[in-house]
């Protein structure tokens, strides 16, 4: 691993105590323009788990996963309230820089998108972007190993990204999110548009990132998140007088609790099959 | 009107449905053949072009050999000691073209950036057709703009600057390409995917760093694309340069002083009562396959940059 790394930050080291979630809500309102589309949300994610996000289409799960890096604030209109804590430090407090946070909390998105560059340069890219000054082409093996896709590339690293399977984009992507050596990484709907070998390779892959990542995934395949995750949380959505959407967490439990044991009979309906 | 049983077996009801298409198979045919006639008359028109330029090109290389036309260094077809010396019109071209290039690829360029990623959609919606209504006035306007309005300003602090110079053409010239560079540059910047935008910002980059690392490398055939046309325009432009540059073939880089651009030689002759047999006038032939050569060249290149850089996504 690379410890030279010179790093100016002002969110707190996640080492060195890792009993604390590491990632934390409380009442996380989120609004497009004056509507509401989540209500109150009060999680804690803890470190180096596999956290899964399930619920009906539209239920906002992954309007929730992008309060973690902040990237609802590039959606225009979109306005989050309440505060989500990542070791402590309050993510949207004024001090606080976006770009830094998303440097800090990876994110690997539901279609494969890498880019029109070569396999080293979708690497290289994000950590020369962030003055990475160790050795580059160790770099980008060592995060290739770990998305556990060298042994295909490794022949050639200067073919574009874009000439890879589905599947190997997907790893791809996901060594380019290791590549800047996050601490958490957010996969939203990571193998949706994979085929079921693809889609294991992935699965197996989480559980070795999880010793060094913690792992929050949104997924609309709840056998996936029974097989894959330690903690489950569980989303749906009501009808609003607007004729909208209000999503809201209904419940969060260790996954064997949420698909053996639900508290809530929406739940139980929903793991068994009966709506969703 | 009763149509042709149908050997395909018919349900119960199948007098119900009886569609008119007893014409059809001759309508059918009939649409094929007109449509490939209207497609036939582009075909043919470029075809007549080229073959009228290399006849009369031929014709003109009979009279005077082709090392007298690369070779001298004047260009008076009109006067009885005749000289051919190509590279007076096209040093001309050249350097009126190069100073349009200055102003109408970096500004064009980023006028693109501008409205594709930091204009709001309100101010886009705005600016781009605004944009495009300058693409949208006439040359001959652009060329008395820049003799009467651009040329008399640059005398007040350029000493030695002439009525006619290639500067003042050139300037406006590239004013008058720039909507297209902008425009073209524009939607190949749009076009590349948001999903691209958003793994660039993922992995920890400002806006500027994903703009200038992802956006613009992934759009850069259209871009390129678009500089090509730019340059194409501005050799083959030729109201503006005629105007605002002079009809006096120099063969000088000096952008101070009256130059003949191929296009406006062109024009001098045509519009002059040379007899369509004599050599002065199969010089515009000659002339004119030079501007052809030199903008089919630039075309193959665009259309090879284009395919090997063009990035094909889902």
């Amino acid at each position: 691993m690379m410890s030279n790394m010179t790093n100016p930050t002002m969110i707190s080291d996640s080492h060195a105590h890792t009993q604390e979630p590491a990632l934390k809500m409380e009442g996380v309102s989120i609004y497009y323009g004056s509507t509401p589309a989540i209500r109150e949300v009060y999680l804690d994610i803890p470190p180096h788990q596999i956290t899964a996000f399930i619920g009906p289409s539209g239920c906002g799960k992954s309007t929730v996963l992008r309060c973690f890096n902040r990237t609802n604030d590039l959606i225009p209109g979109a306005q989050v309230k309440g505060n989500v804590f990542f070791h402590g430090v309050n993510l949207y407090s004024k001090k606080i820089d976006p770009v830094e946070v998303r440097r800090r909390i990876g994110m690997v998105f539901q279609k494969p998108n890498p880019f029109p560059k070569s396999i080293y340069e979708n690497i290289a890219f994000g950590a020369r972007i962030n003055g990475y000054q160790g050795n580059m082409d160790q770099l980008v093996e060592n995060s290739l190993r770990k998305a556990a896709i060298w042994d295909e590339v490794k022949d050639k690293l200067k073919e574009s990204g874009l000439s890879l399977s589905g599947g190997q984009q997907q790893r791809l992507c996901i060594a380019r999110a290791i590549a800047i050596q996050p601490e958490v990484i957010l996969m939203d709907e990571p193998c949706s548009a994979l085929d079921p070998i693809s889609t294991l390779r992935i699965e197996e892959l989480m559980q070795e990132l999880k010793a060094q990542y913690t792992i929050v995934i949104v997924t609309h395949n709840m056998q996936q998140a029974s097989r894959v995750s330690d903690k489950t949380a569980f989303f749906n959505a009501e009808a609003t007088e607007q004729g909208g959407k209000l999503g809201y967490l209904v419940e969060y439990n260790d996954t064997v609790n949420i698909f053996t044991n639900p508290k809530q009979e929406y739940t139980r309906d929903y793991v068994s099959g009966r709506f969703g | 009107m009763k149509s042709h049983p149908s050997p395909l077996a018919r349900s119960q009801d199948a007098q119900m449905w009886q569609p008119k298409r007893n014409l059809s198979k001759w309508s059918e045919q009939l649409v094929k053949y007109i449509f490939a006639a209207f497609a036939l008359i582009s075909v043919a028109t470029t075809l007549g072009i080229v073959f009228t330029l290399i006849f009369e090109t031929f014709e003109f290389f009979r009279e005077v050999p082709i090392f007298r036309f690369l070779t001298e260094t004047q260009w008076t077809p009109l006067f009885t000691n005749a000289k051919f010396g190509i590279w007076v019109l096209v040093s001309a071209t050249f350097m009126t073209s190069v100073i349009a290039l200055f102003v109408a690829l970096p500004v064009g360029l980023l006028a693109a950036i501008c409205l594709s990623e930091y204009a709001s959609p309100r101010v886009r919606q705005w600016l781009k057709p605004t944009l495009e209504i300058l693409a949208g006035v006439p040359t001959v306007v652009y060329g008395y703009f820049a003799l009467l309005f651009i040329t008399p300003i640059l005398q007040t602090f350029i000493p030695g600057l002439k009525t006619f110079n290639g500067l003042s053409a050139g300037l406006v010239m590239g004013i008058a390409i720039l909507p297209f560079v902008a425009s073209l540059s524009e939607d190949a910047i749009y076009a590349v995917p948001q999903s691209l935008r958003q793994g660039s910002y993922a992995l920890g980059t400002t806006k500027r760093e994903t703009i200038t690392g992802v956006v613009l490398p992934a759009a850069l055939s259209g871009i390129v694309a678009s500089f090509v046309l730019a340059v194409a325009r501005a050799v083959g432009e030729t109201m503006i340069v005629t105007i605002a540059a002079g009809s006096n073939p120099t063969l000088t880089f000096d952008p101070r002083v009256p130059v003949q651009t191929m296009t406006a030689f062109i024009v001098q002759v045509s519009l002059g009562d040379t007899p369509a047999t004599s050599l002065a006038f199969k010089t515009i032939f000659a002339v004119g396959m030079m501007l052809f050569l030199m903008t089919f060249v630039l075309n193959i290149f665009s259309f090879w940059f284009v395919r090997r850089f063009q990035e094909k996504y889902e």
